[in-house]
């Protein structure tokens, strides 16, 4: 199947899914686009670049504490907070990538989840704004003075343009010359440095560009959840995002999607069949990953570079 | 030496007890080839790794067209104009041949920090890299997966990403190594071609080879250069005959 065909079947299934779905069901996919939102910023990072980051979940997180400790100071607006939500995200992958960078393999991972673990204990610590125990939001975020996001059917039209968009940023980053020397750095970056290029620029530039749109995510899950916790930014949910990119197939642009969406939908789904799934779970992750590259190569194939 | 355009002096450079740059002194002269030959753990590959800057010396001066580059990274030289091609086929498996060619263009015009537009809108840099594939005779086989080269091809796919840079001295780690005759034959043929654009440091196993394109031969044993000069003059000379090539013939 064709890769275009392929996103326009998906993104108009999901255009399509308020047309049916009750409430809940609608909470439940906006929570799967919102994860495939972050898993996409992962996915390219991660994809692309070949740098797996174990601290993702934090910079979502920092997204929904922006959003949240607005929202305590009185600053409702999405039009200040998202943005602030995402340049704070972004600030954090700029600092932490800074160093993070300088390594390779599996010690970037571990200085990624560590970071990403520092984070996690400073909102623990944040008392002032719940603590341990979240921060619940007197309401979903405004819109330039309106309450569009309070009505689940435009909130869902809002996180799946989100997502749309973040999909289309991830693909024309990957085909300019920029991602071209992130994919070469990834194959062999031995020989890209002997081309001239030192590959640390453009992989810390991924990285803030990774952490500022996982912010966005985190920045709509604190709406569509109206809570933030620090349980957003543990290491748990970074091993999910991972687990999702990976299932749905790092070397495409849609495959996060597809993995976000499946694992988060497969999971409600299996859930309410057994609580044993993961017994199930487990098994068809093992069989994705092996199938190589995941859900999106077993229906397009691979993304060239 | 004054006129050299890679200039190095007293070179060390030791793992433990091993000393395997032992006080190099080395001079490439613009345009020429200079062939860098040895038997096996002379050396060599440590030498080109301290040239093209993975490996940091102990002691001595690497000077480029007479600045000292003896602690600049990998690709602060590559941008100077020291180019590299590798022994090891270091390609980067996903892209085509074109790609490849185009990303060295790119790279070397500093045209890669862009982010928006497609990397395969960059006519110029599209034309530049098809025109360097038709120069090492891969013009055919532009839009070839790499991986799906045959040994040869890559070794030449290597060459044009090398001068893609346009360099002023290219390092080349045994072109021949793993090629049958015929592709010998055309690899010799091409770096004769290439003679007079660029200088070029040639590494190389394949004797024959050396001796038809090298204007000057420098022989490295344990580490030292034991002889330099012109073909004639290190195939005449007795320490050379003795350590090195004698256990050939």
């Amino acid at each position: 199947m064709n890769r275009l065909i392929l996103a326009f079947v998906l993104f108009a299934a999901l255009a399509a899914v308020p047309a049916f779905a009750d409430t809940a069901m609608l909470t439940l996919v906006a929570r799967a686009m919102i994860f495939a939102l972050a898993a996409t910023s992962l996915g390219f990072i991660l994809g692309q670049g070949g740098l797996v980051s174990f601290g993702h979940a934090a910079t979502m997180g920092i997204g929904a504490y922006a959003v949240g400790i607005l929202m305590e100071e009185g600053v409702r607006d999405a039009l200040v907070a998202f943005p602030v939500a995402m340049a704070a995200a972004g600030l954090f992958a700029l600092v932490t990538g800074a160093i993070s960078l300088r390594t390779r393999g599996v010690y970037f991972i571990m200085i990624t989840l560590a970071f990403g673990q520092m984070a996690f204990f400073v909102t623990q610590s944040l008392s002032a704004y719940g603590g341990d125990d979240g921060l619940t939001l007197a309401a979903r975020s405004t819109v330039a003075g309106a309450r569009w996001l309070k009505d689940p059917k435009t909130f869902h039209y809002v996180v799946l343009g989100l997502l749309a968009f973040t999909v289309l940023v991830s693909t024309v980053l990957a085909r300019a010359p920029f991602g071209r020397v992130l994919a070469a750095g990834r194959d062999n970056e031995r020989r890209l440095r002997a081309l001239g290029v030192d590959p640390y620029a453009y992989r810390l530039v991924a990285y803030v560009i990774a952490g500022a749109f996982a912010g966005l995510a985190g920045a709509l899950y604190a709406n569509l959840t109206e809570f933030v916790s620090p349980a957003y930014l543990s290491w748990h949910r970074s091993a999910e995002f991972i687990v999702m990119v990976v299932a749905g197939g790092p070397a495409t642009a849609l495959g996060p999607v597809l993995g976000a969406l499946g694992v988060v939908l497969l999971e409600d789904g299996l859930a309410h069949l057994t609580e044993h799934w993961r017994i199930i779970f487990g098994p068809l992750l093992v069989l994705l990953v092996l199938a190589r590259g995941g859900i999106a190569t077993l229906l397009v194939g691979r993304r060239d570079g | 030496m004054a006129d050299a355009l890679l200039d190095i002096a007293g070179l060390a450079k030791a793992y433990g007890a091993l000393h395997v740059t032992a006080g190099v002194d080395l001079a490439v002269r613009p345009g020429e080839i200079h062939a860098l030959i040895g038997p096996n753990g002379a050396g060599k590959t440590t030498l080109v790794g301290q040239i093209a800057g993975e490996v940091m010396p102990d002691a001595g001066t690497i000077r480029f067209d007479g600045a000292d580059i003896t602690r600049l990274p990998v690709h602060r030289r590559a941008r100077l104009g020291l180019a590299r091609a590798f022994q090891i086929t270091s390609i980067f498996p996903r892209f085509t041949a074109l790609e490849h060619a185009a990303l060295a263009v790119m790279a070397a015009r500093g045209r890669t920090f862009r982010l928006l537009r497609p990397a395969a809108s960059d006519r110029a840099a599209r034309e530049e890299a098809a025109g360097l594939l038709d120069e090492v005779g891969l013009g055919a086989r532009a839009e070839v997966a790499a991986s799906a080269l045959s040994h040869g091809e890559k070794r030449a796919l290597e060459l044009a990403m090398a001068l893609a840079a346009r360099p002023r001295l290219m390092l080349l780690d045994e072109p021949m190594a793993g090629t049958g005759p015929a592709e010998s034959a055309a690899m010799v043929a091409l770096l004769t071609r290439l003679k007079g654009r660029c200088a070029i440091l040639l590494v190389e196993h394949d004797m024959d080879a050396v001796f038809r394109l090298a204007d000057r031969i420098s022989v490295l044993v344990n580490g030292r250069i034991i002889a330099c000069g012109t073909p004639d003059a290190v195939r005449a000379d007795a320490a050379v005959r003795a350590a090195y090539l004698g256990d050939g013939e």
